[in-house]
């Protein structure tokens, strides 16, 4: 039942927030992602670690087919609805010192898409995790496209049809699996994303269901060569929809790969892993290759969550239980330090008018408070040791350096090349001679330290005591490799 | 049965009350008639009967189909507003009319007979090519009118020589009589049996406009007045693919072999040419004449599949279609006739174009956010209930394991996307200089409600289950 509050809170929120329109809508939307959180947290800390599926609801939605709306949170769910449960106020927060034109409807959308993430991380049949999937772009769309910047509409068009393209491959994946399941006359086929486990497919076919599936989630992260829609839309977003698509978002694209892919067409994986690891390492140092050279910081960043997924994607790929884990951690430090970086660079775009850093520097001088914060978040995402970032990575890179030593050591290269670009964005913004646009340059007010000070006590959080987190996961973790075939390497 | 006899009388006293001085009478009148047909449709619910030397028949699914085309026309006739801003209108005649086509529409549905097919698709034919040029100053819809009769009639024509070779070969003109015909395939039909059935379908397949029989609907969906288009796109199309439907489930599941490629590669054309030509389309309704053929398309994968899902897919997806192509008619009539107010333009085409929707949300959210339900629905987006027919669609093609069918079918809904979004970011995201529209009250109704229904089956698809 925790399920269903944690899906449904938001979007019936959302729809008292379309009525108002004042000054007050954004509060409003505050408390309603405090109370969300709360479920969130609640949900988190009384989860019992093991292999099942909690909190659930299920309820027949088309009987006659056999698709159940049913949702639960279980190891591989957890992590993310807590995610998204800390993230969306906080992405809220960050907005206090903008004012959107018509509010009501911007802060509705947030909550719908909400809503939406909600049901993807946790729905348990197939195609209620598609609808969803599907749902949770729509708001993601509108806020893009009315309150984004001067090239919006091209923009975030192309992102729309690029990722409802990518869909419809996993909707076909979707029905065949669909109609392999057993049925017997008077009782129709299962959609239960845990009857897809226990197919036996043949090799062709898991061949044709992991591209079905890789294409659908390799846009939505994004993994080379699908991610040209990327960078564009995540500079002409408006912030607070830059932060829902690379702080939660693009995770609906790893969870799929760790809920569908790997399960679902192991032999699929033995075939084509190769091929999808190989890209999404090819994603890792050009993106990180075009990050060092981007003087927009949105760009910058844009790219570095670029090259920072593909190391999760590859992670997932190598199939083994650290390479797993470490995906299932790396998206929880990832949201958080991504959202924090953007809004870095949303703050001092608030202030100076631009995100170019050639026209920045010196911003250290008036600014006690935010030199901290972003040097921490800077430092958790080049991952250092002590901060979130580390943990992830280096069980990421452990687990795809034991599947291929040379893969390993070219995603290896994410730590170099992050540690150059996010440190020479830091000292091109921050340090430096001030620029006519950084002479006057306001610290961090209220509101703005309170979106950074979450955020930080995550950071060291997961750095020094990830144990909370992954003791959560481990269970589900362990029984999700019992339908890989290779042998699982231990993390202990 | 029922809606019939009802309809014949109702029609008949339409014109009659269209002598009266008031023109106000007749929108409620023929509201109310609408909805004692759709009532008296019930009354058979869940019996199945016989009528008229076992030529007509109704079960719940024929009833079902019956209901769709009666809302359909509820909707139409509710946004028709009595053609209060057109003088030269004659209200009685059109709606006596549509009621009279409805008969044709209900034939087409039940019939048990290839002769009451061929009268129920004539009724409904000559009623259309009527409405059709019905804007008698139009020349456009002049050129509609005539385009579509006479190439409607070619294609009767093709249709009736058919089933005459139906008869010649099977001796019967019942379904049930060339079903026992057929069921002998293994030891060879005659040639002509093919052959009947090949021009039986070209002449049904040219009515629900699917290619490569689908030139005139451009034409003609553009030329005629906006109202009358979104009865021909709705209540055609489900009349016809529900008489496909039982043509080839009651008589010819026998030869499957031999229509079921046949079918799938109509079903392929129909998908690229309705879809990709949509896309060049600068008017707003000629795009919807485009679109309305790729969902032929869309439609025509259930019945070249023609499994146990496919009564249930082709039932849904034809509401889910009639009532988005509806409502998105609603407000292009309402743009249309506030564009040629505000540039005193007579020139339909700029005003039925996609500029013509700049901004319109801004000023008008109900009228951009029916528009937008619909446009989704159309796209097959989820949370609409375009997504899950085309789901219902998807699975039967899977279900027959016909999956390059389908392969097709999902590159071009990508592509349906586009030309649908067009009017989404032109309502929304570009400027335009227009004012709020004034909305009549009967207008607000039926785009909320075809909000909600749209939405409601979005979400809770499990609605029209087990009903037949």
């Amino acid at each position: 039942m925790l399920t269903l509050a944690l899906i449904l809170f938001p979007a019936l929120t959302a729809c008292l927030l379309l009525l108002t329109n004042s000054g007050t809508t954004r509060q409003l939307a505050f408390g309603a992602a405090l109370i969300e959180t709360a479920l969130a947290i609640y949900a988190f800390s009384t989860f019992t670690p093991n292999a099942t599926s909690q909190f659930g609801f299920d309820y027949p939605w088309i009987p006659s087919l056999g698709i159940r709306l049913s949702a639960g949170i279980d190891g591989i769910s957890l992590l993310l609805t807590l995610l998204t449960g800390i993230l969306v106020p906080l992405i809220v927060l960050s907005t206090f010192n903008r004012a959107y034109e018509r509010p009501g409807t911007f802060y509705a959308l947030m909550l719908f898409m909400q809503s939406a993430l909600m049901g993807v991380f946790t729905a348990r049949d197939g195609f209620l995790f598609y609808f969803f999937f599907e749902a949770a772009l729509i708001p993601i769309y509108f806020l893009a496209a009315m309150w984004g910047g001067a090239n919006r509409i091209p923009v975030t068009f192309k992102f729309f049809i690029y990722t409802i393209f990518g869909s419809l491959f996993m909707l076909l994946a979707l029905v065949y699996l669909y109609y392999q399941t057993p049925a017997t006359t008077g009782s129709a086929h299962s959609s239960a994303i845990v009857d897809f486990y226990k197919l036996k497919l043949s090799a062709s076919a898991q061949g044709w269901v992991f591209w079905a599936f890789f294409i659908a989630f390799a846009i939505k992260m994004p993994v080379f060569p699908f991610h040209t829609w990327q960078p564009d839309t995540y500079v002409e977003s408006p912030t607070p929809a830059t932060m829902l698509l690379a702080g939660i978002m693009l995770k609906m694209g790893i969870y799929g790969l760790i809920r569908f892919i790997l399960p679902v067409t192991p032999i699929g994986i033995e075939t084509w892993g190769q091929t999808a690891i190989i890209l999404s390492v090819i994603g890792i140092v050009y993106g990180s290759i075009i990050a060092i050279r981007q003087r927009d910081m949105k760009r910058l960043i844009a790219y570095s969550s670029f090259s920072h997924v593909g190391l999760m994607a590859a992670g997932v790929f190598s199939q083994t239980e650290t390479g797993l884990q470490g995906a299932l951690i790396q998206m929880l430090a990832h949201g958080v330090n991504v959202v924090g970086l953007f809004f870095v660079a949303d703050v001092i775009y608030s202030r100076t008018d631009t995100r170019q850093l050639d026209q920045l520097g010196g911003i250290t001088r008036t600014t006690p408070k935010l030199t901290v914060y972003f040097m921490i978040i800077m430092l958790g995402s080049v991952a250092l040791p002590l901060t979130n970032g580390f943990i992830g990575e280096f069980l990421l890179l452990h687990g795809v350096y034991s599947y291929n030593h040379y893969l390993g050591l070219a995603a290896g290269f994410t730590i170099i090349f992050g540690a150059v670009y996010l440190l020479r964005m830091f000292q091109k913004a921050m340090f430096g001679p001030t620029t006519a646009r950084t002479e006057s340059f306001a610290d961090l007010t209220l509101s703005e330290s309170w979106v950074f000070v979450p955020l930080v006590v995550l950071v060291f959080w997961m750095g020094v005591y990830p144990q909370t987190f992954m003791k959560m996961t481990e269970p589900a973790v362990a029984n999700l490799m019992k339908y890989i075939g290779t042998t699982a390497i231990s993390m202990k | 049965m029922f809606p019939i006899v009802l309809l014949s009388v109702f029609a008949v006293v339409l014109l009659f009350l269209g002598f009266l001085k008031s023109r106000s009478v007749l929108l409620p009148a023929t509201l109310l008639f609408l909805v004692a047909a759709l009532v008296a449709n019930f009354l058979d619910w869940n019996k199945t009967y016989l009528y008229f030397n076992s030529m007509l028949r109704t079960d719940n699914l024929s009833m079902v189909f019956t209901a769709i085309v009666l809302l359909s026309s509820f909707l139409v006739v509710a946004l028709s507003g009595s053609f209060e801003d057109d003088e030269a209108a004659q209200p009685a005649e059109y709606y006596a009319i549509i009621l009279f086509s409805l008969v044709g529409a209900i034939m087409m549905i039940g019939y048990e007979n290839l002769v009451m097919l061929f009268v129920g698709v004539e009724i409904l034919s000559v009623a259309m090519y009527i409405l059709t040029g019905s804007d008698k100053r139009n020349l456009r819809s002049n050129e509609a009118a005539l385009k579509y009769f006479l190439m409607g009639a070619f294609a009767t024509g093709i249709m009736l020589f058919g089933m005459a070779l139906l008869y010649g070969a099977s001796g019967s003109f019942t379904l049930a009589g060339i079903a026992s015909y057929a069921s002998h395939a293994q030891q060879g039909l005659s040639l002509i049996f093919y052959v009947g059935l090949l021009m039986l379908l070209v002449g049904l397949l040219f009515k629900v406009s699917a290619a490569p029989f689908h030139f005139w609907t451009p034409d003609v969906y553009d030329g005629a007045p906006t109202i009358f288009t979104a009865y021909m796109s709705t209540v055609v199309k489900t009349a016809g693919f529900a008489a496909l439907l039982h043509l080839l489930a009651a008589s010819f599941t026998y030869v499957y072999s031999f229509w079921g490629i046949i079918l799938a590669v109509v079903t392929a054309i129909t998908l690229i040419a309705g879809n990709v030509t949509a896309v060049y389309q600068n008017s707003f309704k000629r795009m919807m004449a485009y679109s309305s053929i790729s969902h032929a398309g869309y439609l025509l994968i259930g019945l070249a599949a023609l499994s146990a899902q496919s009564r249930q897919a082709i039932v849904f997806y034809s509401l889910a279609y009639s009532i988005a192509t509806i409502s998105a008619f609603g407000v292009l009539m309402l743009v249309t006739r506030q564009r040629g107010m505000q540039t005193l333009s007579s020139n339909p085409l700029s005003n039925e174009s996609f500029d013509a929707f700049n901004g319109l949300a801004k000023q008008n959210p109900l009228l951009g956010l029916a528009m937008a339900t619909s446009m989704l629905s159309l796209a097959g987006i989820p949370l609409t209930a375009g997504f899950w027919g085309k789901f219902y669609m998807f699975s039967t093609a899977v279900e027959r394991g016909q999956i390059w069918l389908l392969v097709v079918a999902v590159l071009m809904s990508a592509v349906g996307i586009y030309y649908y979004f067009r009017v989404i970011i032109a309502m929304y995201f570009r400027d335009g200089a227009t004012e709020p529209i004034r909305i009549s009250p009967v207008f607000r109704y039926v785009l909320v409600a075809a909000i909600i229904l749209t939405i409601g089956l979005g979400v809770a698809p499990g609605l029209l289950q087990g009903l037949f």
